[in-house]
């Protein structure tokens, strides 16, 4: 992958110019790059990563494993198109296995979400079955661990 | 009444003063929400494999000796890593020893190879402990000055201008620390040369081998007729992060390495057996895990060198290691004061130059290994710190 896509993966946040520093490249040259990226929707946003468990909030995820016929001429893209056009849906997944897609889904209480599985979800066409999951504790988000980092052991000094 | 303790000392170990690394350590110490540069080992996390190996083989109780030599699982793993890595073949029965840490093998092969008096040729500025270790072994150490002209290479001409008919071994040391020094392929010929002429034996302390970012890195190991006069010296410290492991190991002729197991098996009996474990699991998928640390430490070089070139520090490009040596000799102080009064004034530590030997004076170590929040905190500190004394 792109040295520069790696960066902002990790601190999207990171200065135009500390970027040219990083990749010894003219500061110009960094926000062109990141203005075709942009552009061309490899890059889609930018989010902050947040400890939901520690924000005092009402919500619920749920993990749906969710069994589909693919459609003629749409194969699974219609179908998971259509599902994934719902904002509950936080993310969705072509999967192989036991089940076809794998959605993410995001409520205010466990019964907005049962309510979406049982009136929206499953009576849409192609649907075959569902199994919900919900999820208790988040320990690593999109490769953050959640729990407070450790103080750095190292002394401060060494040779 | 009896001498003082002090006087019945051993005068070698009595006359060699405490490494200037630990005396700036005491200070920094006392003071609080320092951010330091002057930390010589990765700021990343030992591989989480690695770590999960070792409990796993704690709990199957590996906790008992292991041969002198090391666990021949590992001898067999590292000799085909040596091979892969660095395109010399060694014997893992007994051409391999697994030692604590390289800095155990680098005293071993000294006492193994040093009569009192014969001489060993290194490279100053150097890693802290070389001018100890071969006065330990009663040695003559012969420092040779590296210069930032040349980025701190080594040439045939500064070992000609030092080397004596007394002279025995010379000590390598690249990538550098401190300077992140490099050497060309070019410099090593000429160097090997110099060494099969004079009949030298070279000890060679790899320990940051795969942490090279413009170039790959070589082995004068590699050169011809130096397989059978040279001892190489690597470890898992710097590029899987495992300095707490204390896991090193030697490489040689069979007959240097057997010398060497002899001073290992009465002083040390065996490196931890659980560091061996954790090395032998180090080595089952070694690119993934240094390639990501390379890439990172690469970028974080880039950001430093042209940080402090920018501020006036005149730094040359480090090709190794994880360590900046910029000058500081513009701004009117030399290495010690300038680190003082910057760890005073701006609550940044770095290291003096001179805890490296008596060339550092001028030079300060800023080591990279740390995150990019705290080396931008950093240089934007020092930035600010040198604008002052220059007004």
């Amino acid at each position: 992958m792109d040295e520069l896509l790696k960066i902002l993966q990790h601190n999207a946040l990171e200065s135009h110019e500390t970027i040219s520093r990083m990749l010894e490249i003219p500061v110009e040259k960094v926000a062109a790059r990141i203005a075709d990226y942009e552009k061309r929707g490899v890059i889609r946003g930018y989010q902050a990563i947040l400890n939901e468990d520690d924000l005092d909030q009402d919500k619920v995820t749920a993990v749906i494993e969710v069994k589909v016929t693919p459609q003629r001429e749409g194969g699974f893209d219609r179908i998971a198109e259509r599902i994934s056009g719902f904002p509950e849906v936080q993310s969705a997944y072509l999967m192989s296995g036991a089940y076809d897609l794998l959605l993410f889904v995001e409520g205010r209480t466990l019964r907005e979400v049962a309510g979406f599985v049982s009136e929206r979800l499953s009576p849409l066409e192609g649907v075959i079955s569902t199994s919900t999951h919900f999820m208790l504790k988040t320990y690593k988000r999109f490769g953050v661990l959640m729990r407070k980092a450790e103080a750095d052991q190292r002394l401060t000094i060494s040779p | 009444m009896n001498p003082p303790l002090s006087a019945r000392l051993n005068t070698a170990v009595r006359d060699i003063p405490r490494s200037g690394i630990r005396d700036f350590f005491d200070i920094v110490s006392t003071m609080k929400d320092v951010i330091s540069l002057g930390i010589g080992e990765p700021d990343f996390d030992t591989p989480w494999h690695v770590r999960e190996a070792t409990v796993f083989a704690l709990e199957r109780g590996v906790t008992h000796y292991t041969s002198n030599f090391g666990y021949l699982e590992l001898r067999r793993a590292l000799s085909r890593y040596a091979a892969k890595a660095f395109g010399i073949e060694y014997n893992p029965e007994n051409e391999v020893l697994i030692t604590v840490g390289v800095s155990e093998a680098l005293d071993l092969a000294l006492r193994a190879l040093i009569n009192p008096g014969d001489e060993v040729l290194y490279h100053e500025p150097c890693y802290v402990s070389y001018r100890a270790t071969i006065l330990f072994a009663h040695g003559v150490p012969l420092a040779v000055e590296t210069r930032p002209e040349n980025g701190f290479r080594l040439t045939r001409a500064m070992l000609e201008a030092k080397a004596t008919p007394r002279t025995k071994v010379l000590m390598l040391n690249f990538p550098n620390n401190p300077t992140g020094a490099v050497m060309s392929r070019q410099d090593l010929e000429e160097i090997a040369a110099f060494v099969r002429e004079r009949d030298l034996i070279v000890i060679t302390d790899e320990i940051y081998a795969e942490l090279t970012y413009d170039a790959p890195h070589i082995s004068i190991v590699s050169f011809p007729g130096m397989r059978e006069r040279t001892i190489f010296l690597h470890g898992f410290s710097k590029a899987w992060a495992m300095t707490g492991f204390r896991l090193g190991y030697a490489c040689g002729p069979a007959e240097l390495i057997e010398a060497m197991m002899k001073i290992h098996q009465y002083t040390m009996l065996c490196a931890s057996s659980l560091a061996q474990k954790a090395a032998l699991e180090a080595l089952a998928r070694p690119e993934t895990d240094v390639a990501e640390m390379v890439g990172e430490y690469r970028r974080r070089r880039n950001f430093v060198a042209s940080a402090f070139n920018d501020m006036g520090l005149d730094c040359h490009r480090p090709l190794g290691a994880f360590y900046a040596f910029p000058s500081v000799a513009r701004v009117g102080l030399n290495s010690r004061e300038f680190s003082l009064k910057l760890l005073r004034d701006q609550k940044v530590a770095v290291v003096p130059g001179t805890a490296f030997g008596a060339c550092g004076e001028g030079f300060v170590r800023c080591a990279y290994a740390t995150s990019m929040e705290n080396l931008k905190e950093a240089v934007a500190r020092i930035g600010k710190f040198v604008k002052t004394l220059k007004s």
